[in-house]
């Protein structure tokens, strides 16, 4: 049931986007489509993921002054694992996010999730919560993604229903005015 | 809970936890090594056949020539097909696009018609500068069939043959200056290897005479 409760939390009560308003940058720029949205989620979600489980296994291990440069250590090499594999087998995708994959490193989120959460709680625990923690960032990529493909270009997942979109919303300022509303969205639905 | 923070420890902690990824990515890079240089290898072998049909079937002779105006090397790929020369597709480039630098591949016939082209890469506005590429307008088709040597290859605002994209005029500039560029560097070569193998023919015919000559004198 705990585990449940690590898991759920990072979707709604605890999104890191639309509660936590961690990682705009990512978000604000890689959301220009729903399938872009949602690529970025999971290779953040797998490097939250695993530096999570290995940040609560050597946590104990590490003197607490050197905690963040080691936290970093680990975070960079499941970034950079990500980013090869993503360059040898999903060459499309990886072109269109390109230089934001390496950026995962400086992603407050997984660092924040790491002192925050990993370093003080179990291994399971620290799973869990990176899991639910990067899908919630994915779900909320992928929707905002979704909304700004719909609007903006008129299509969704390269199926084309309106032939001219708002160009405001592929363009940045659309990315602020849809993040925006989903927030305040989000918001509402809390109270 | 945390080990104490003696300058040792903190040393030691640190060396391994950099250690250990170190090994563990270099076997990572040593795995996606192959798939990665085979997904660029694939990457490039399409833009070449986008441009210059049967290119992927075909034997391709790279190099790279250095054009009169601008920073880097154009990369030339000489598309043969048994033994003859069947196009050449030059990957070349523009500094003045809306976004900074705009890549474009464009295929040229032998005799300096434009096959076909695109653009590679592009940090254009969406919707707008972006229709310079081929998914999301026809604009290259414009170019299509088109000797350079006729067709004047910029906007016809600027007394050109080519009607810039609405709302885009300068993408479509800077995608007419990465077109001349690749079609002026393209003649240059050409006509200098020409001459080049003219040059050698003649001097191997000096040479022969001079040969003859000395002979002469000898004798």
């Amino acid at each position: 049931m705990n585990q449940w409760k690590n898991f759920t939390k990072g979707f709604i009560k605890e999104n890191p986007i639309l509660v936590l308003i961690l990682g705009t940058c990512p978000t604000l720029a890689t959301t220009s489509s729903a399938i872009n949205g949602i690529a970025m989620g999971l290779a953040t979600t797998f490097v939250l993921v695993g530096s999570n489980v290995v940040i609560s296994l050597i946590a104990n291990m590490i003197p607490s002054k050197v905690r963040i440069p080691a936290y970093v250590v680990v975070i960079a090499s499941f970034v950079t694992i990500i980013d090869l594999v993503m360059q040898a087998y999903v060459p499309a995708i990886y072109e269109t996010l390109g230089l934001f994959i390496p950026l995962i490193v400086v992603n407050c989120i997984v660092l924040g999730r790491a002192e925050a959460f990993a370093s003080k709680n179990t291994v399971t625990s620290s799973f869990f919560d990176g899991l639910g923690m990067g899908l919630g960032f994915a779900m909320a990529l992928g929707i905002l993604g979704a909304i700004r493909e719909i609007l903006g270009a008129g299509e969704i997942f390269g199926f084309k229903f309106m032939n001219q979109g708002a160009l405001v919303f592929v363009l940045a300022p659309g990315a602020f005015i849809a993040l925006g509303y989903l927030i305040a969205l989000v918001n509402k639905l809390k109270k | 809970m945390a080990k104490k923070d003696s300058f040792v420890n903190m040393v030691v902690t640190l060396f391994v936890i950099t250690a250990i990824p170190a090994v563990l990515l270099g076997f990572v890079y040593k795995f996606t090594k192959e798939p990665i240089e085979k997904a660029k290898q694939i990457k490039l072998n399409n833009s070449i056949a986008l441009v210059v049909p049967g290119a992927d079937q075909a034997e391709i002779n790279q190099f790279s020539v250095m054009p009169e105006n601008g920073k880097d090397s154009l990369e030339f790929y000489e598309v043969i097909i048994q033994n003859e020369i069947k196009g050449t597709a030059i990957k070349t480039y523009s500094d003045n696009a809306f976004g900074g630098r705009i890549v474009v591949m464009v295929g040229f016939k032998p005799d300096g018609t434009i096959i076909d082209n695109d653009v590679l890469e592009h940090a254009e506005t969406p919707g707008l500068g972006d229709k310079t590429s081929k998914s999301k307008g026809n604009w290259n088709s414009k170019f299509k069939n088109k000797n350079p040597k006729e067709f004047k290859l910029s906007v016809k605002k600027d007394g050109g043959d080519v009607d810039a994209i609405t709302a885009a005029t300068i993408s479509s500039r800077a995608y007419c200056d990465a077109l001349q560029r690749a079609y002026d560097t393209f003649i240059k070569y050409y006509n200098e290897t020409k001459i080049e193998e003219n040059n050698n023919s003649a001097n191997l015919q000096t040479e022969l005479e001079t040969n003859e000559i000395e002979k002469g004198e000898n004798e």
